[in-house]
């Protein structure tokens, strides 16, 4: 037979041919960025020589700033497991913009079975229902959360996969129908006081526990599992997907079911950290859940993406906003740099596409 | 009976009032490679979709291995056997090579996971290089993703696709249509191999040259019919011949009657 492959040709397989991992570029971005704050605040006037990253106070046992990186990633921890459902559903290429209104109405919901009946002796002021619902065990607002989120991702994948709505609308339609019910669910007043069982699910760095034991869990699933496959592949080619046997109305509405319980999680972890629960509550998180996918190198056209670079990115904004904080500058200036950001990930991320071999 | 792969009879596929194909005879047997070609319209495209079940038929019978068979969609022609290379090739762009042979058919372990089961990546890897083996499939790296391959190398692993699930019968539609002269060579090559291994195909092409290095016999649609069957093993047509069969020119003795 004529030899008539490519170049050098041949059946190999080649662990070292692997290509360079787009999640390494974002952790080069996000050391540069570290690197840039750290110039900034060792070379500004204004700023005395502190360190931004490195305990140059002896505050702490640790080389670093033990205090500065626990608060890089608290803050975005529970948008980060919102972030985490976010990635999956881009990587079908949907996209869900119900996640932060579902966080207000799932803290709504599940803090009404998490009160606590006498708070400093009095009776809970915030009370939503009789005593039936006080002091109740934990697992049940918390299987009550994620059952309400399951029901929300329910309606959202069957829109979508089965009635074929785009993605956008339905997720759009589910946003206002969950700040809706938020609103609805205590005619606009504040739900608080939890038992403390329910307030140590979202106390101290718990939020940061669940985001990377969630992230774990979800890298894996999607790189070594059927599920994981599948829905890289649906969103690479649905038409294909669908040809080799692949049921994708089916693993559309299990992809958005899991998106929603995760955001109905984060909702559970938010009111448990606020210890109230309020209408307005994950206001913009939706947006920022997406900026995280899309700094951490998913395409919106599906099909490309990882959990890893989803939390890479979740830590590009952690750190731009405590940054900011330290070399003073305020919120305003964060948000445009955020903005910013953002489409310079885009940007370079389209760059590097064209120009591979 | 077993000896014959597919056999339709009064196949027909009218679109509203175009009548795309009109009762195509047509037989395939064991191991035999024929080729389909006509001008562009003339119902090769239209014939191929009845029998993989991506059209319902308006009329007619199809038999695959002598039992007649009612596809209701590709998903059914594929797990009856009909493997099908289609002109866009259905591969996942993202995905490398062993993840595309083997998408909606994956090698796992731990079933009890449910949807959450564990892939068998080694077994994946270890099938999809004796299935590239087997077809004389050339990649430089398995571990590539599709999009950074070569419409060749493309092409090949949608064959290789095929071949891998020991198929009954393999349908190509123009799998050299879009590629330069090497990769046509590597994927003719395959082709040969399918031969050898007394694989039948059924291949739609254009390309004179290489229905003529290829296959065994050359069915001619023209304007919704078959107009001839011509058995190129001796020599007897030469390619002049066969495109007055698709001009219309001529028309096989046997389908006087019906060819227009």
């Amino acid at each position: 037979m004529a030899d008539t492959s490519h170049g050098t040709g041949g059946l190999t397989f080649d662990k070292s041919k692997r290509s360079w991992p787009n999640e390494l570029n974002i952790l080069l971005a996000l050391v540069i960025i570290i690197v840039v704050f750290e110039i900034i605040g060792q070379t500004a006037p204004y700023m005395r020589g502190q360190s931004f990253l490195f305990d140059t106070k002896d505050r702490f046992d640790s080389i670093f700033n033990e205090a500065r990186l626990q608060i890089i990633i608290l803050q975005v921890a529970i948008i980060g497991i919102i972030a985490l459902g976010v990635t999956q559903v881009i990587i079908t290429a949907g996209i869900d913009l119900s996640s932060g209104p579902l966080v207000a109405a799932t803290a709504m919901i599940a803090m009404s079975f998490a009160q606590t009946e006498f708070v400093n002796g009095q009776p809970n002021p915030k009370a939503l229902f009789g005593a039936w619902a006080m002091d109740l065990p934990v697992m049940i607002p918390v299987v009550i959360g994620l059952t309400f989120g399951a029901f929300i991702g329910m309606v959202n994948g069957f829109f979508i996969a089965y009635l074929r709505i785009p993605p956008f609308i339905a997720t759009l339609g589910m946003f206002l129908i969950c700040r809706g019910i938020a609103l609805w669910w205590s005619g606009g007043n504040p739900v608080s006081f939890p038992t403390e069982q329910f307030s140590a699910l979202g106390s101290g760095m718990m939020p940061v526990v669940w985001f990377i034991s969630l992230a774990v869990i979800f890298q894996l699933i999607m790189s070594y599992t059927v599920y994981g496959k599948h829905t890289y592949a649906i969103g690479s080619n649905e038409e294909a997907a669908r040809m080799s046997g692949i049921n994708v109305k089916r693993h559309k509405l299990m992809v958005y079911m899991i998106a929603a319980m995760l955001a109905a999680f984060a909702g559970i972890v938010l009111s448990s950290k606020a210890s109230t629960a309020q209408a307005g509550m994950g206001e913009f998180y939706e947006l920022f859940a997406i900026a995280m996918a899309v700094i951490g190198g998913i395409s919106l056209q599906g099909g490309r993406g990882s959990i890893i670079g989803t939390v890479l990115g979740a830590m590009v904004l952690g750190v731009i906003r405590s940054g900011f904080t330290y070399i003073k500058l305020d919120g305003s200036y964060q948000l445009m740099a955020m903005g910013g950001i953002i489409i310079a990930a885009v940007v370079l991320d389209q760059f590097r596409q064209r120009n591979r071999v | 009976m077993n000896d014959i792969v597919l056999k339709t009879e009064d196949l027909t596929k009218h679109y509203g009032g175009v009548h795309a194909l009109e009762g195509a005879h047509f037989e395939l047997k064991r191991g035999e490679h024929v080729a389909i070609m006509g001008d562009n319209g003339a119902g090769k495209s239209t014939f191929v979709r009845q029998i993989t079940g991506v059209e319902q038929r308006t009329r007619g019978k199809v038999w695959l291995y002598g039992e007649k068979v009612d596809f209701v969609g590709p998903l059914d022609a594929r797990e009856a056997g009909i493997e099908t290379v289609f002109q866009t090739l259905a591969l996942a762009d993202h995905l490398d090579v062993p993840d595309n042979l083997f998408l909606g058919r994956e090698k796992t372990k731990w079933d009890w996971l449910g949807p959450f089961r564990l892939l068998d990546y080694k077994a994946m890897r270890k099938d999809t290089l004796d299935a590239l083996e087997r077809t004389g499939v050339k990649i430089p790296n398995i571990r590539n993703t599709i999009e950074r391959m070569s419409g060749g190398q493309r092409q090949c692993v949608a064959i290789a696709r095929t071949a891998s699930f020991s198929s009954k019968l393999t349908i190509m539609d123009e799998p050299t249509a879009a590629l330069g002269v090497q990769e046509t060579a590597q994927v003719e090559n395959i082709i040969r191999t399918l031969k050898e291994a007394g694989e039948p195909l059924i291949l739609v092409s254009h390309n004179m040259r290489q229905v003529f290095d290829l296959v065994d016999r050359i069915v001619v649609f023209r304007r919704g019919r078959i107009c001839a069957n011509l058995d190129i093993k001796n020599d007897k047509y030469t390619g002049e011949d066969v495109v007055s069969y698709i001009t219309g020119a001529k028309t096989g003795e046997e389908y006087m009657d019906t060819a227009t």
